[in-house]
């Protein structure tokens, strides 16, 4: 492909393309960023897919990658654009996690994520939407209000990455940065047609990501390609000695291996994912998908998950009783939303956090103060944990016969605006197959695998701790053989 | 005190560990510092920020614990204690809950009889301290300083195995005496480095149940546990003669009435939903690291008391004080090792002239005006009869007061023992010539004149002869008319 600075389509080239074009000096960053930022500008309202554009900053991020380069300082990801989830701590600007608690609250440090990514040249162009504190599964929870789906404007773009996910979809942005907590960054982009990568707990380091659920939350990336993960991850990965959780282990070069052909891979299937909750159409194209890996010389070995029923009211144990207690910070006395003329600080307390913080997330924190309570922990929040040792035991025992298992990312394809809403529960359930990874702490992608009407379809691939090259060489393997994620919603070609 | 009644003590002791950087974060630990210049986001609880372990504060439990005879938790647990307060910046407190990083441990102490006693210690556990409200300088408002946010706490929990507050207080400073030998706290109570709250509880003597308990905070003085637990034990006793019931809550003890009243319920009535702290990893210990922190233990006061006994001679009461403080006991050790006098004389100097001249001035042992080896030096003096011991006592003002080293004082002042037989017999016999009366009221029986005639001597010579001397020459010289 050859690409003129004022060529349109700079903006459906993926990371990898554009970074080969940057280092041809086929345009410059500047060039790059100046169009992305057009996009947005075009675009990005009617999506809502921004709560901050950070447009000078960007320019003069651009002006400093194309010195760097001219210097022979390129970094790895030199020149190249992303967004980062509105709850990355980023220096000197707001940093909203999606909340009115935090509507005034600009971070004075870059989050461990953000840093890096910014050490490798990319250029930041700006705070995408996102479920308030991550909490949701399609966007609505946000004061900011919700995010289109690009593929469909009635639709979600599922959460609570959201903004993120619609970004890439819609080609405002080839990369974004994302958190996964119960399937926050692969239902996002199962719903949008693109890449979701959840790293494994431990993976990325988690210091500058305001926490929602400590013990499960991990950041990733969305983007349109698993070769683009694969990039992204490797500057983003690594121990942080900042971050107590993140974990000492080898950062590979995750694009290298990419090509390894698919011959050998054994590949699990579940029974319990192909139950009556999930949607025929969806059911197909997972189905198609699967039988397109055998082709290419994997097998497909039938594994059980027998406690993956009670992932869902085990997360919703775990987290909010983690969130409750994370969000205790908020309390109107050192940043965020302070209510105004406070009685004495009980009222401080009651009204800065009544007023800053929306339905799902004060629902969530009683949840989550509830089942710590005296006489009830042993009830709730330690028979969660017990549950999540079986949980993950289950994933260990399957593992030993697979190396990935393979699945759909959710049981349907984007819902409605609206529509589930007022039914907490049926939102809870778009994440029953996404949560099970996060509960055993285990990698999974999800891969655009078609359409069911007119909405994308994901594939998810879960792998072993640390087996983030298995599922991003199966991811990419599948790829090259076809098309789903160069398809581009109509209204943003 | 009735003694139809028997008390029950348990003492839970806030240590402050002496550590240059905060137990999660890396913020300086030093005390009296402008508000808020030593807190940093993680500190201050921002948004995204994560704790990571002091390694040493693991160090300093672990000292603590091998020091108390005490188990170490192969694997503890910080948990999270949740409350809302505004001191209390991200809402809940870093401590360890049912996982504590020191278990079963134990004391011997000395009650007021003598007798030793073993003190149960349950646990001891790693957590970190608040900041502080301030209400000085502000009208409708209250300041908030988070200096002290995040300092690590070591705290103590014993077996209610004390019963009296005597028994406390000695409990209280052999744990104070341990941890400044430890290196491990700087047992500083004025600056809150070492307090204490007191569970309190009386019932019928003879009886195994224990009574209800009242727990007292606020207790940052030896003198105040003991006023505040005797105030207490009094008026349990008193509601339960009158047929009333212990409430079980907390008091606070106010030093200025001096009695405990109830804290407010609206204070204590938390459900603190402890749970394990996801942000960090459980602590691991193995024996190899156990056993390289035994290696590093220091003598221990029991030992060091032994010790100044079987070796030096001491009597055991002079070690006891000796040993209460480190400094001390070495500066003890310094003198007693650079002089020719007897153990038991630096002993006494040390316990008696050096920490009356300490007392008074206010000065700590480490800066002592005198170092160990010019007290030996004095001490010297007094051994090979340069001075009088009470000679020696105005050398020593002199040398507190900067004049120089023992010898130069002596000299300058000409305060050198007169030990010439002849002169001090012309003096004797001078003074014998200046009080006929009393002579012959001497030689007449009245032998208890001998000091009468003693202190005009010493009177002329400016007390510099030889007492030894003068004694024997006036009984001579009185004998011989």
């Amino acid at each position: 492909m050859t690409v003129g600075a004022s060529d349109q389509s700079l903006h459906q080239m993926t990371l990898a393309e554009l970074g080969d074009g940057l280092r041809a000096g086929d345009f410059s960053a500047l060039e790059l960023t100046t169009a992305l930022l057009d996009r947005i500008a075009a675009h990005g309202e009617a999506l809502n897919a921004f709560i901050t554009v950070t447009a000078d900053e960007a320019m003069r991020a651009a002006e400093a990658a194309d010195a760097a380069r001219s210097n022979g300082n390129a970094g790895p990801l030199n020149g190249l654009p992303v967004v980062h989830k509105d709850l990355f701590c980023t220096a000197g600007v707001k940093t909203s996690c999606g909340s009115r608690m935090l509507d005034n609250f600009v971070s004075p440090y870059d989050a461990t994520v953000v840093a890096k990514l910014r050490q490798a040249g990319a250029v930041s162009l700006g705070k995408t939407n996102m479920d308030e504190f991550a909490m949701g599964s399609s966007n609505e929870t946000s004061y900011y209000g919700p995010v289109k789906n690009p593929w469909d404007h009635e639709y979600s773009p599922g959460g609570s990455s959201g903004g993120s996910a619609a970004a890439v979809a819609a080609r405002l942005v080839p990369g974004a940065t994302g958190t996964d907590t119960g399937g926050s960054i692969r239902q996002p982009a199962s719903l949008t047609g693109t890449v979701g990568l959840k790293p494994t707990y431990g993976r990325v380091s988690r210091y500058g990501m305001v926490a929602f659920a400590s013990s499960l939350d991990q950041a990733g990336v969305i983007t349109r390609s698993a070769a683009d993960a694969a990039l992204l991850l490797g500057v983003m990965a690594g121990f942080d000695e900042r971050d107590s959780t993140s974990v000492d282990h080898p950062v590979p070069d995750y694009v290298v291996g990419l090509d390894q052909p698919l011959e050998g891979l054994r590949v699990g299937i579940v029974r319990q994912h192909f139950d009556e909750g999930l949607e025929e159409q969806c059911g197909a194209r997972v189905r198609e998908a699967l039988a397109l890996l055998e082709e290419q010389g994997a097998s497909l070995v039938e594994v059980d998950l027998p406690n993956l029923d009670l992932s869902v009211p085990t997360y919703y144990v775990v987290a909010p009783a983690e969130c409750s207690s994370n969000l205790s910070r908020f309390d109107g006395v050192r940043f965020g939303h302070r209510a105004s003329d406070p009685d004495d600080l009980l009222d401080l307390y009651c009204r800065s956090r009544g007023e800053g913080f929306g339905d799902e997330v004060q629902r969530r924190v009683m949840t989550g103060t509830y089942v710590l309570s005296a006489g009830y922990y042993d009830a709730y929040y330690l028979k969660a944990q017990k549950v999540r040792q079986l949980i993950s035991q289950d994933f260990k025992n399957a593992f030993a016969s697979v190396d990935v298992i393979a699945g759909p990312t959710a049981p349907t394809p984007a819902f409605r605006l609206g529509e589930k809403t007022d039914d907490p529960i049926t939102m809870y359930l778009n994440d029953i197959y996404t949560i099970g990874a996060n509960l055993a702490g285990l990698p999974g992608i999800s891969v655009p695998c078609g359409f069911s009407a007119d909405l994308p379809v994901g594939l998810q691939l879960v792998g072993p701790h640390f087996a983030e090259q298995t599922i991003l060489r199966c991811a990419h393997q599948y790829q090259t053989l076809t098309d789903w994620h160069c398809r581009c919603p109509e209204a943003y070609q | 005190m009735s003694t139809a009644w028997e008390t029950v003590i348990g003492l839970e002791i806030h240590t402050q560990l002496a550590t240059t950087s905060k137990i999660f974060s890396g913020s300086p630990t030093a005390y009296g510092a402008e508000p808020n210049t030593q807190a940093n986001l993680v500190d201050l609880g921002y948004p995204g920020v994560l704790p990571v372990l002091n390694a040493e504060v693991v160090r300093m439990a672990c000292k603590f614990g091998l020091a108390v005879n005490a188990r170490i938790a192969p694997r503890s647990v910080f948990a999270r204690k949740n409350y809302f307060y505004p001191d209390l910046p991200k809402g809940y407190q870093i401590s360890q809950y049912e996982l504590p990083i020191v278990f079963d441990g134990e004391l011997q102490i000395e009650t007021a009889a003598g007798d030793e006693k073993r003190i149960g210690i349950t646990r001891a556990h790693l957590e970190e301290d608040a900041g502080k409200s301030v209400h000085e300088g502000f009208s409708q408002a209250t300041g908030i300083d988070l200096n002290r946010a995040g300092t690590p706490l070591l705290e103590i929990v014993s077996e209610p195995d004390l019963r009296s507050a005597s028994e406390a207080i000695a409990y209280m400073r052999k744990i104070h005496t341990i941890v400044r030998y430890l290196g491990i706290s700087d047992g500083n109570m004025q600056e809150g480095s070492f307090r204490c709250d007191a569970n309190v509880s009386v019932r019928p003597r003879g009886q195994a149940e224990l009574g209800t308990r009242t727990e007292l905070k606020n207790l940052n003085s030896f003198r105040f546990v003991e006023k505040a637990i005797n105030y207490e034990i009094e008026r349990q006793i008193d509601v339960l003669e009158d047929g009333g019931e212990v409430v079980q809550e907390t008091r606070l003890y106010d030093s200025d009435k001096d009695e405990t009243r109830p804290m407010r319920s609206k204070e204590e009535a938390n459900d603190y939903r402890y749970f394990p702290d996801p942000d960090l990893l459980p602590v691991e210990i193995s024996e190899d690291y156990i056993a390289a922190v035994r290696e590093s233990l220091p003598e221990l006061p029991d030992a060091k008391r032994k010790r100044f006994v079987d070796d030096y001679g001491l009597r055991p009461d002079d070690a006891g004080i000796l040993i209460l403080s480190l400094p001390l006991a070495d500066f003890f050790e310094a003198t007693a090792a650079a002089t020719a006098a007897a153990p038991q004389v630096a002993a006494n100097w040390v316990i008696g002239e050096l920490s009356a001249a300490l007392n008074r001035d206010g000065v700590a042992i480490a800066d002592s005006r005198i170092a160990a080896g010019a007290l030996a030096r004095l001490l010297d003096r007094i051994e090979d009869n340069t001075i009088s011991g009470k000679i020696a006592k105005e050398v020593f003002e002199a040398m507190w007061d900067g004049e120089g080293s023992a010898d130069d004082i002596i000299e300058s002042r000409g305060l050198r023992q007169i030990t010439d037989s002849s002169a001090i017999d012309s003096v004797v016999d001078a003074v014998i010539a200046a009080n006929p009366g009393q002579a012959a009221e001497y030689r007449a029986g009245k032998e208890k004149l001998l000091g009468f005639f003693v202190g005009q001597v010493m009177k002329e010579t400016q007390g510099k002869a030889n007492p030894a001397q003068v004694n024997e020459a006036l009984k001579r010289r009185l004998k011989a008319e």
